[in-house]
């Protein structure tokens, strides 16, 4: 018995084994899904072990979908589906499936050892836990092998297309066209017929299954979602980083230099970046996280747009290259793709607690420029938005974007880059047209304090610098006093003009009200749907989003006093918030959370609306 | 980089030089710039970056491009202004224990990728600008205000890490010999690849007559020996005494009737293993201390194998074109 439903949304988890290939299974989904015309988000979820023993909690992948016929913002909250290969992927992620949802299983992996391995003392199947979810059992291993028996491929990869299989199935029930899905099996195997046949014939086995299966209730159909019209792609937010510095650089006319050390989540950007030689980019993988900002540093000191990536442990190492950094007045674009901490932390999991840390964690008085990216295809405007301040003001930015926002993944409507994304300024000077007797590298432009960028190569401008404190006028070492606090001040005074040259903050909603909620960074989608939530019940609740953290919009402080409340939602204990109110005087609220998992919308609604009440 | 023509005078920054009267570092400054008046590289094509310590002060009293940079971090930072442009002439400034101790690591990745740069580490056997602990080249039991009772630590040869890294090019001097300096920086200038020179450099103040054994005008003709490729290893104030290989041991011998100058170890500076042997055996006054260059082998740059690289792709895909890159891989589009 079948009857089709159209929904507005739906959120699938496909969860197994680290080795099950469920982080390709979500990506089929939600690039089909994509192609159909929905709007997707995307959240994939491992564990930071690579391969942890097969069968246990600990080595459990996962990878979220939402896809939705309007605009989606977020990965979802709860899971309509969870699509669970083995007893510790149901173990890991039963608390997400909402009451009644779906919950398919492979009850083939469901034997004696596989429980104990997920440490079930007994079968969930069969021991009535699962009474309030709709349990769909398929014999997903066997059926499978089943499927593929004429196929000439050895038993190892027949074990492997069940991953296909389980597609096949959420195929049927949501609606999916397997015809994105066969091409990329076809264009990914296409030295191996057999591979290709056996991959989609698990595909159309499971795709069978779900259709004849007695035990499915309804299938559903997301319409196609009312997004802008242009050309889209599919873009996670280390790619989206990637592109912004290469166009940053293809717009300044520099060569681009990262200098980075592998380090999770933020490794991507440069394997990413060390695709595109045909750019020019130059990519440096050095011996460590100080090599890596310091081998950017020099690129800078030689003309070169340099960028260092890291996560939280690797800022935290680079923290006295970054002073020298602000020392030179050096252009440089340091990517922090934020983890859960301290230490080591949770290397796969998300956080936002390396506020502090950007704009305060150095020794001495140290400022330089900190934005966030807010989701996965702000990272291409963030990163080029980065690079431009960089260059222009000849400052080092830290650009903070989180696991979350840097593995999710999107649709992106591609931008007009010749209009949105166009020429940067830098002020690297020419030798050819200067006046150099007249001429001194300290002197500094009046709007922005930033001095002129004078690179090895160019005669008769030699030069030397260093770390220690310098003359504000020659340049030379100076252990004046005097002169060090006009430094320090000159040096802030540089950042805060930064004010200047950026938009002045947006609000969405009223201008005024009962309740401005205030975020950063990959919190973002949540915020803004909770927040739209409450307005359309009619609450006079707004939302402002910072993308520029140090120095803020200009009239951050004005929008701040026309809320009689204001509530700061982070994934951190309060660094947002603490910063907000020592700056504006404000008594902001925060809601704070550090599980390494993003809000849920529901939570925030319910939150937001407990501070509308409270007296 | 085309010829330029300057005295060592064009080389000098308008800084006055503020080393300790005496110090060992006046001679390196000056042997460096006359290493560059005989390269002949434009000045603004050098660069000097140097880390933390005494000797790091180098960079201010050059009128060349120079940066100051953070302890032990020069070599990463000389690496990053080399990449960015292989056309410059890079110099990296740095001690025993800037090099060696906090920037170890740093040290041996820069000797084994092979980036044409050339590292001077003024090895003084202490740390000066802290005024007096052992560093890591300073013998075991050395007496500091860190270690009351002797230090515990063994001690680094640098030219011994420098090989095991894979370096390219070793070669050790004396600040008492600013001729034979100048010559071996002028060799490690001209060396494609990351050259590594060791320079035996006094401390007046903190560890004075460290290296007195082989570095005193008087008497390191008998305790140096100056090798030179292709040529027999012959030392002493008459020439009277050579070295010989003896097993897998070098041997000093006294020329006359058991030995002849034909019997000596010819200086091979292309063997690796003879550069290890001479490294180890060092130890005057059994054995003259080893100065020259020692070992050169010729690899491609890191930079040149990079730019290539950059290269090979553009010819094979085209230049990049950032249109091309957006609608790279699946797009749909939306009407």
């Amino acid at each position: 018995m079948t009857s089709s439903n159209s929904i507005d949304s739906v959120v699938i988890r496909f969860a197994g084994d680290s080795g099950d290939g469920m982080q390709l299974t979500g990506t089929q989904f939600s690039n089909t899904s994509a192609i159909m015309g929905n709007d997707i988000a995307t959240f994939p979820d491992y564990p930071s072990e690579i391969r942890a023993p097969s069968g246990t909690v600990a080595g459990v992948s996962g990878f979220q979908v939402h896809i939705g016929a309007t605009e989606i913002y977020t990965p979802g909250d709860d899971v309509d589906m969870l699509v669970a290969m083995n007893p510790a992927a149901l173990k890991a992620n039963l608390h997400s499936v909402k009451p009644s949802g779906y919950i398919v299983v492979n009850i083939d992996a469901f034997t004696e050892k596989n429980l104990e391995k997920a440490k079930y003392t007994t079968n969930p199947l069969e021991d009535g836990s699962l009474q309030n979810y709709r349990v769909i059992q398929a014999p997903i291993t066997s059926q499978t092998v089943e499927a593929l028996k004429e196929i000439a491929v050895d038993s190892k990869t027949k074990d492997r297309c069940k991953n296909f299989y389980a597609l096949g199935m959420t195929y049927y029930f949501y609606n999916r066209s397997r015809d994105t899905t066969i091409k990329w099996i076809e264009d990914k195997f296409k030295s191996k017929p057999e591979v290709v046949k056996a991959n989609i014939a698990a595909l159309k086995a499971g795709e069978c299954f779900a259709e004849n299966t007695e035990t499915v209730i309804s299938t559903y159909t997301v319409p196609v979602a009312k997004i802008p019209a242009g050309d889209y792609r599919q873009i996670d937010g280390n790619t989206a980083t990637a592109w912004g510095l290469i166009r940053a650089a293809e717009m300044s006319g520099l060569q681009l230099f990262l200098g980075s050390y592998p380090i999770t989540p933020a490794t991507d950007i440069l394997h990413e970046l060390s695709k595109h030689k045909e750019f020019g980019v130059k990519t440096f993988q050095a011996e460590d996280e100080i090599a890596g900002i310091c081998s950017a540093i020099g690129a800078a000191c030689a003309g070169s747009l340099a960028v260092t990536t890291t996560s939280g442990p690797g800022m935290a190492l680079k923290t006295e290259a970054i002073g020298l950094a602000i020392s030179y007045e050096l252009p440089l674009v340091i990517v922090n793709v934020q983890r859960g901490g301290p230490s080591t932390g949770l290397p796969t999991k998300t956080e936002q607690s390396d506020l502090f840390q950007a704009i305060w964690g150095r020794n001495g008085e140290s400022p330089l420029v900190v934005m966030a990216a807010s989701r996965p295809s702000d990272c291409f405007a963030s990163a080029y938005e980065a690079s431009r301040i960089a260059l222009k003001h000849m400052t080092p930015v830290i650009l903070l974007t989180d696991g979350y926002i840097a593995n999710g993944a999107e649709p992106w409507k591609l931008p007009d880059v010749n209009s949105e994304f166009g020429p940067i300024e830098h002020r690297m000077v020419d030798p050819e047209k200067l006046d150099k007797a007249n001429f001194h590298y300290m002197t500094r432009e009046d709007h922005t304090l930033a001095r002129p960028w004078v690179v090895p190569g160019m005669p008769g401008l030699e030069f030397r610098m260093g770390g220690l404190e310098k003359d504000i006028k020659t340049g030379c070492v100076s252990t004046d006093p005097r002169n060090h606090e006009l430094m320090c001040l000159m040096r802030q005074k540089k950042v805060d003009l930064v004010a200047d040259d950026i938009p002045l903050q947006t609000v969405e909603g009223a201008e005024s009200g009962d309740l401005l909620v205030v975020s950063w960074g990959g919190t973002y989608g949540s915020c803004v749907m909770a927040v739209r939530k409450l307005q359309a019940e009619g609450k006079k609740v707004s939302h402002m989003h910072l993308k520029y953290l140090n120095p803020m919009p200009k009239n951050v402080g004005t929008i701040l006093n026309s809320f009689k409340k204001v509530i700061i939602p982070e994934l951190n204990l309060g660094q947002l918030k603490t910063v907000i109110n020592a700056k504006y005087g404000v008594n902001a609220k925060g809601y704070n959370k550090v599980q390494g998992l993003p809000f849920k919308i529901s939570e925030l609604v319910t939150v937001f609306n407990q501070e509308l009440i409270k007296e | 980089m085309s010829e330029a023509c300057y005295t060592k005078k064009d080389l000098c920054s308008d800084q006055e030089v503020k080393w300790c009267p005496g110090c060992g570092d006046y001679v390196i400054l000056a042997s460096l710039q006359q290493a560059m008046v005989n390269t002949g590289k434009k000045k603004e094509d050098i660069v000097c970056v140097s880390g933390i310590g005494c000797s790091s002060r180098l960079p201010y009293y050059m009128d060349t491009y120079g940066f100051h940079t953070i302890h032990g971090r020069a070599p990463s930072i000389a690496s990053g202004v080399k990449l960015s442009n292989p056309n410059l002439s890079v110099w990296v400034i740095t001690g025993d224990g800037d090099g060696l101790s906090i920037g170890g690591n740093h040290f041996i990745h820069a000797m084994r990728r092979n980036i044409n740069m050339n590292v001077i580490l003024f090895n003084n056997q202490i740390y000066g600008l802290t005024k007096g602990q052992y560093s890591p080249t300073s013998e075991q039991g050395k007496v500091t205000k860190s270690t009351p009772y002797g230090s515990l630590d063994r001690t680094f040869r640098p030219g011994t890490v420098a090989l095991g890294a894979g370096c390219t090019f070793l070669a050790k001097a004396l600040d008492t010999d600013p001729k034979g300096m100048t010559e071996v920086l002028t060799a490690a200038d001209q060396h494609q690849g990351t050259s590594f020179v060791e320079v035996y450099q006094n401390c007046v103040i903190f560890n004075d007559k460290a290296h007195d054994l082989y570095a005193n005008r008087a008497s390191r003709a008998d305790t140096t020996l100056m090798v030179e490729h292709g040529k027999p290893m012959v030392f002493g104030k008459d020439k009277n005494k050579g070295i010989i290989l003896k097993g897998l041991k070098l041997e000093v011998v006294e020329l006359g009737e058991q030995y002849q100058e034909s019997d000596l170890l010819i200086h091979d500076k292309h063997n690796e293993a003879l550069a290890y042997l001479l490294i180890d055996a060092s130890k005057p006054p059994h054995f003259p201390m080893v100065l020259g260059v020692l070992y050169q082998e010729n690899l491609e740059t890191y930079e040149v194998q990079m730019e290539k690289q950059i290269e090979d792709v553009k010819v094979k895909k085209g230049g990049g074109s950032f249109k091309e890159l957006l609608y790279s891989g699946e797009t749909w589009t939306v009407k």
